[in-house]
């Protein structure tokens, strides 16, 4: 089966700025990807490019193996999704913006559409407000509506751009279940976001961005496996405590004004403990710490203040 | 969408009050016309309120209608960030051109037939309507008359194809509708601005505003239908110029807002 999402070296410069450099995206079919960055980093401009908005200055990329340049009406009908926040007609109702997306889509079957509108609006949870116009939608009905254009026929990938930005957190985790509900029913899911907890949550596979590079992408479960976790002892003798440590075979070992930490491998924390007592250190507390998402994320994006380009 | 929208409604109901507005004011000045100018025979004849609205909203009003629709086409969805989800629908960027003109020329249409038709209303209520007497001093029968209007009606709507154009064009060079639609308005009233100057005459009958008045020849027997067919060419030569220059523009052009 082949790649949802597949780049090769795509590249965006705009006049002597480079917003996306050299990405190789692989999103397998099937995935929820988290797409993580900083604000600036590029995560708007690949998602243009991934749906023919924004044409990259080098690099390929293919949608379910198919390039976009060929058959882009066949391509993107498999995809829905939603870009850098809703934009909708003030005027028109949430059902009446629905049709007309859906009238301006050609291998949609008219005659269902006004069903296919009922169950995208109930399913975002916007039913009872169909026939209220957009402008006077809160940010997250918005927000909702446009999921809901994603939703409007039957899709295999889904590109949302901050989904849950503007919700509360009761819709974000509506937003959380619907996306899970689609993973299930096998559909593959794009999402880009700055917030670590809801990639944590939701995704499968990640990809970091980092002033329009890809500087990681694999396996959640890769990026957390690759964690060394560091025992951490506060004590008053921190001499003694850091040879104990070093005898229990820790490493870069760590010292500062009542605390000693040591990257503990693959010693068990026991064994540590025990060779402390020994030694007869008064421990006040003992911690084995792993680094959180977080904390490898911003060692992967730098502290995320730099926007580029 | 274009007849949805209340400026628009708004803009279209100002247009067809024009002939009313010009039928109210001949009626009140109680003056007798001469006969032998468009403005002088609606006293005479209903029938020229309709051909007096065309003239005094032609150069300047009408355009202005078509622009506000025309440069509004695709800035319009572009500042309101519809434009990124149309085409991820998707449609495609020449077909979105192509509809965008189709809707600007339906508007075109609708403008110059509500103009006629609430001429012809107002010409009947205020004024007598009967036999026709032309510019030219001939006369033909009311029916015959009409069937002028309407030849009349057609020639500048098509004319105003140059506006839509124009403004479709514009308007895929900017995400500021104003602009589009500021810009469309200028450059015609450049252009008969240019068309007003004796020493560029070398030049104006290369001027896309320059035959926009010969349906007057319609109302001469017999009628000379020369400047009139030169006119809808060189109409169609600029329609045909600016929107590949649109396609252009618009098929390789990164959609950002």
């Amino acid at each position: 089966m082949p790649a949802a999402i597949a780049s090769a070296a795509l590249t965006k410069r705009f006049g002597s700025a480079c917003a996306v450099d050299a990405i190789d995206l692989d999103v397998p079919a099937g995935s929820v990807y988290g797409f993580l960055g900083p604000n600036g980093s590029g995560k708007t401009t690949t998602i243009r490019m991934l749906l023919g908005l924004v044409f990259p200055t080098s690099g390929t990329h293919q949608l379910f193996g198919s390039d976009i340049s060929h058959d882009r009406a066949k391509v993107l009908g498999r995809v829905g999704a939603l870009v850098e926040g809703p934009a909708f007609h003030p005027y028109l109702s949430g059902a009446a913006t629905l049709a007309r997306l859906d009238a301006a889509d050609r291998t949609t079957d008219p005659a269902t559409v006004r069903p296919r509108i009922g169950a995208a609006l109930d399913r975002v949870g916007l039913g009872p407000a169909a026939g209220k116009n957009y402008r006077i939608y809160s940010l997250g009905m918005r927000q909702r509506l446009g999921i809901a254009a994603a939703l409007l026929r039957p899709r295999d990938l889904l590109i949302l751009d901050e989904p849950t930005n503007g919700l509360d957190p009761q819709g974000t985790r509506e937003v959380r279940t619907l996306v899970g509900e689609l993973a299930d029913e096998g559909v593959t899911v794009f999402l880009s976001s700055h917030l670590l907890s809801e990639v944590e949550q939701m995704c499968t596979d990640v990809g970091v961005m980092s002033a329009g590079r890809l500087v990681w992408q694999g396996r959640l479960a890769d990026l957390r496996g690759g964690q060394v976790p560091r025992a951490r002892v506060e004590t008053a003798d921190v001499d003694a405590a850091a040879s104990a440590m070093a005898r229990a075979g820790l490493d870069d070992i760590a010292r500062s004004e009542g605390l000693v930490s040591a990257l503990l491998g693959d010693v068990p924390a026991e064994r540590v403990v025990e060779l402390l007592v020994r030694a007869g250190v008064g421990v006040r507390s003992f911690t084995v710490v792993r680094p959180t998402l977080e904390e490898q994320f911003v060692a992967l994006t730098g502290d995320g203040f730099d926007v580029s380009g | 969408m274009i007849f949805r929208r209340r400026r628009n409604v708004v803009l279209l109901t100002v247009l067809a009050l024009v002939p009313v507005l010009i039928c109210a004011a001949v009626r009140a000045s109680g003056r007798d016309g001469h006969g032998g100018s468009i403005f002088g025979g609606i006293t005479e004849n209903g029938l020229f309120a309709a051909l007096a609205a065309f003239l005094a909203a032609g150069p300047l009003f009408l355009p202005l209608v078509v622009s506000v629709v025309a440069g509004d086409s695709i800035a319009g969805e572009a500042s309101s960030g519809t434009l990124r989800y149309l085409l991820a629908v998707p449609v495609g960027r020449t077909r979105l051109l192509a509809v965008k003109f189709g809707a600007a020329t339906i508007w075109c249409l609708a403008c110059v037939v509500s103009i006629a038709a609430l001429g012809l209303l107002a010409g009947l209520v205020f004024f007598p309507n009967g036999r026709l007497t032309l510019l030219s001093g001939a006369t033909v029968s009311y029916a015959q008359g009409a069937l002028r209007l309407a030849a009349v009606t057609g020639y500048v709507g098509l004319t105003m194809l140059f506006v839509a154009a124009l403004g479709v064009f514009v308007s895929t060079s900017t995400e500021v509708p104003i602009a589009a639609i500021a810009a469309t308005l200028t450059l015609t009233i450049v252009s008969q601005v240019a068309d007003a100057i004796p020493q560029l005459s070398a030049i104006h009958s290369w001027l896309p505003t320059h035959y926009w008045l010969a349906w007057v020849n319609l109302l001469r027997d017999p009628v000379d239908t020369g400047d009139m067919s030169t006119g809808l060419l060189v109409t169609l030569g600029y329609v045909a110029f600016l929107l590949s220059m649109a396609w252009a523009r618009f098929g390789g052009k990164d959609i950002t807002s």
